[in-house]
């Protein structure tokens, strides 16, 4: 049988460490294979943000040219993943009341709920980037999935708003459209790791979602299903270097170049009172450095990462719904121990994620720093028209920026 | 005119004030201040006049009175404060006298009139000779008196510093923000009179030991004293329901401390609270908690007295030193010089201020040409004292906002390195800098 031809779609992270652009081919029928990817060294990027854009732009160039010629396709538009601190989160919660008189819930009241919920006040400088629907409640009854067909006499429904500043999405939007691509949609990074590595019944019990990236660290909460709760923190690998190179007193490179090599995100008894007879650049011996030192700088400062977002969570409520654990992804989830110092502070079992979800360069992309890209193609796969084969969710997706069939898929 | 027949003879005796306090008010500024003093009536202080000019003088009420020069300059005032300075070199003796007895006296005048910034460091030199301490009180002149006064009384008040045991200053410009701008002149400087006036009688108030909490001498000293920075004073009263409140208000937005920024870097204050019989625990705490808090890294001498005069009001009178710069306090090395406790009165070096360089050095026949060799000033270079100028000129002075500026960045959070975050957004989490590495902020030691 004559298939039409499959559709590309191309998933682009300009991160602090590296861009990297991951192309997807969707097939008329659903199936999702992964056929290029491109990565460059990114150098204009701290904090998750753009800093120098001339150099993004080159290192985002080279990223999609690799990717380009990997795939044997051209690039004409992109889904961007942004993230950066000053992102945030909230849920806001509508309110209809039925008007029919038999009470029964229509699909048009789903709609006016939604809209109602959708009327929040943002302060003018920020962008909404996500509205994500969670539950339904049906005269006062919390967590139904689909209300249409049922009666009742008051709707509400939750909603999760991610948002950011809109000058500073621009910034990479800017950029990737200065290289005469388009840009279909910005995704939070946390929400496209969050495609690629966590798996429907994780979702449904409770999990948490760490991307621990360079520059930044996303996370995002899941439970019975639905987004509970995202964020943000400005602290990432870099702030691991830069610690070691302070404390060790050694220059960034050889920082970045120690930590992994020898980076561990607890002292463990190993280490105690062992020493490194590193030799400097030119060869020649240099001091000793302490690896005992070195972990612990290392240790501080992930276990303070992990403290913070742990202490955010408990502000929500939200640390006593993670039963499936923890699953981190992102370059930091490399270091070793890293999920032994998750379980330390969480309390609950932690995963490195994998994006086994996905076929295609199955080998090369099973790697946690690859998350966000794959999740980005996999948020555009949604997105295309060829996806979506469910019912009257067609009508919602206007209003609900594509979350509803995102959820159904998964 | 003999220098010695315009001192009276008997000082008066003072049984409730600190024993043996004598107020000498220099030049036509100080005369005008003592002169109210003495017809407000301060029971048991001694008042004593001095000044270059003759007339003035002969006017005057006060009951000692002492005409530097009067027969070098004929008692036509003296011309600028080098010759002042000779004339009241040329006559320790009469100095000496008009200081004998008492064991605190304080000198108030005005730094902008060339008597008071020629005579009084002699003067205050001599008081400390005669074994009582001496504290200055003294007015700096408006900013429209000219460069030429400011640097003469910018060099005044440092070498005031060096040879007095506690110098305060009230800059006048600083008054003239307290009232509207279309007081006239006259008001304006009579209110100057009336608030060093206050001054001393909140100095006197402050040293008579008969309060609930006492404050000494030697307290007033520590916050003064031996500090190259500036010190200020101001006093406020309320009175009503939020007495306690107002007052830390009216002190929080005082033009004498910088609408409460010279609280703020403030490095030691001294507060005495004064009330009424109904003076309570909960007045004196709720002032004093603000206080504290608006001059956290204060040295904080606190005294609290009772005067039944002020039945119901809550009067303040503060005491503020500044935390100078590092190259405020080397260029004032006065402060170290305080401690000594005689400092040689005869080779005291001639200013070169700008303004003052380059005229020609009188000489009065009493001095004698040679009898001083005039070194280079050691406390004070022009660009030095221009500094000090600049900073001292006043609210408006954009130096002294820019100053303020980098105070703020030097918070101990960004003291320490942040590396390659160094030029971020700082990532901050409940007042914590993340970019600061972990182990810093922990304490983590590596050894």
């Amino acid at each position: 049988m004559f298939d039409p031809a499959p559709q590309v779609v191309v998933g682009l992270e300009i991160g602090t460490s590296k861009v990297c652009a991951v192309v997807g081919e969707l097939h008329p029928h659903g199936t999702l294979n992964i056929i290029g990817l491109g990565q460059a060294r990114s150098r204009g990027v701290r904090k998750g943000e753009i800093v120098d854009n001339s150099a993004a732009a080159e290192d985002v160039r080279a990223a999609l040219a690799e990717a380009e010629q990997m795939a044997d396709v051209e690039i004409r538009s992109v889904y961007l993943g942004v993230s950066g601190a000053h992102i945030q989160s909230f849920n806001n919660r509508g309110h209809h009341t039925i008007p029919s008189h038999d009470r029964v819930i229509m699909e048009d009241d789903v709609r006016d709920v939604v809209g109602n919920a959708r009327a929040f006040n943002l302060p003018a400088d920020r962008h909404v980037i996500h509205v994500i629907r969670q539950h339904f409640i049906v005269d006062g009854q919390p967590g139904v999935v689909d209300p249409v067909g049922m009666p009742g006499a008051q709707l509400e429904v939750d909603l999760h708003v991610i948002h950011g500043i809109t000058t500073r999405l621009q910034r990479p939007i800017r950029v990737v459209k200065g290289l005469q691509i388009e840009v279909e949609n910005i995704v939070f990074t946390g929400i496209a790791s969050s495609l690629a590595v966590l798996s429907p019944p994780d979702k449904q019990r409770g999990v948490l979602l760490i991307d621990l990236g360079a520059g930044i660290t996303d996370y995002v909460v899941y439970a019975d299903g639905i987004v509970r709760h995202t964020g943000t923190l400005a602290v990432g690998g870099d702030h691991v270097t830069n610690d070691l190179a302070c404390g060790l007193n050694v220059s960034q490179g050889r920082a970045e170049a120690l930590k992994c090599t020898y980076g561990g995100a607890q002292v463990g008894p190993d280490v105690k009172g062992r020493t490194l007879a590193l030799s400097s650049d030119h060869g020649l011996p240099e001091r000793p450095l302490n690896l005992e030192h070195l972990r612990r700088i290392m240790a501080a400062r992930l276990e303070e990462t992990f403290e913070i977002i742990s202490s955010d969570l408990e502000q929500h409520r939200l640390l006593e719904s993670l039963h499936a654990g923890v699953v981190l992804c992102g370059g930091g989830a490399r270091v070793p121990g890293i999920t032994e110092l998750a379980e330390r502070i969480f309390g609950v079992h932690a995963v490195v994620g994998r994006t086994q979800t996905i076929s295609g360069l199955v080998a090369t992309l099973d790697q946690p720093e690859f998350a966000t890209g794959i999740g980005l193609v996999r948020f555009g796969a949604f997105q295309q028209p060829a996806a979506r084969g469910s019912r009257w969710t067609s009508r919602l997706r206007q209003t609900l920026v594509h979350w509803k069939s995102m959820l159904r898929v998964l | 005119m003999n220098p010695s027949a315009g001192v009276s003879s008997t000082p008066t005796s003072s049984p409730p004030a600190p024993p043996g306090a004598r107020v000498i008010g220099v030049g036509g500024a100080g005369l005008q201040v003592v002169e109210g003093l003495l017809r407000q009536g301060l029971p048991g202080i001694a008042c004593a006049g001095i000044h270059t000019d003759a007339r003035r003088l002969q006017s005057s009420p006060l009951p000692r009175k002492l005409l530097l020069g009067g027969q070098v300059s004929r008692g036509l005032k003296a011309g600028e404060p080098e010759v002042s300075r000779r004339l009241a070199e040329a006559e320790p003796e009469a100095l000496r006298h008009l200081c004998e007895g008492a064991d605190l006296i304080i000198l108030v005048g005005g730094l902008g009139g060339n008597t008071a910034a020629g005579a009084m460091p002699v003067l205050a030199r001599a008081a400390r000779e005669s074994g009582a301490l001496a504290l200055v009180l003294a007015t700096l002149p408006f900013d429209f008196e000219g460069r030429r006064r400011q640097v003469q009384a910018r060099t005044a008040l440092e070498e005031l510093r060096s040879a007095a045991d506690a110098v305060i200053s009230l800059p006048n410009q600083k008054v003239a923000a307290l009232l509207d701008e279309r007081t006239p002149l006259t008001e304006t400087l009579e209110h100057i009179d009336e608030l060093l006036g206050r001054g001393v009688h909140g100095l006197l108030r402050l040293l008579r030991r008969d309060g609930l909490i006492n404050v000494d001498f030697a307290d007033l000293c520590q916050v003064v004293r031996g500090r190259p920075a500036e010190s200020c004073f101001a006093t406020a009263e309320a009175e009503g329901e939020n007495r306690a409140r107002d007052l830390v208000e009216k002190l929080a937005r005082h033009p004498l401390l910088d609408s409460g920024r010279d609280l703020a870097e403030a490095d030691a204050l001294l507060i005495s609270l004064t009330g009424g019989p109904d003076l309570s625990l909960k007045d004196v705490n709720q002032v004093m908690e603000h206080i504290n808090r608006a001059a956290e890294h204060a040295q904080m001498v606190m005294g609290a007295l009772m005067d039944p005069a002020l039945n119901g009001r809550l009067a303040a009178t503060v005491i503020v030193s500044r935390r100078s710069t590092p190259e405020l306090a080397a260029a004032a090395p006065g402060g170290e010089i305080a401690a000594d406790p005689a400092p040689p009165a005869a080779e005291f070096p001639t200013h070169d201020a700008p303004g003052a360089g380059g005229r020609e050095q009188i000489r009065t026949p009493g001095s004698g040409a040679s009898r001083h060799f005039v070194p280079p000033p050691p406390e004070l270079t022009p660009e030095q004292a221009e500094r000090l100028l600049a900073e001292r000129a006043g609210p408006a002075g954009i130096r002294r906002r820019a100053r303020g500026k980098p105070e703020q960045i030097a918070l101990p959070l960004q003291v320490v390195s942040k590396g390659r975050f160094a030029r971020t957004d700082p990532t901050v989490y409940q007042g914590m800098d993340l970019d600061v590495p972990t182990f810093r902020r922990r304490g983590i030691l590596l050894n």
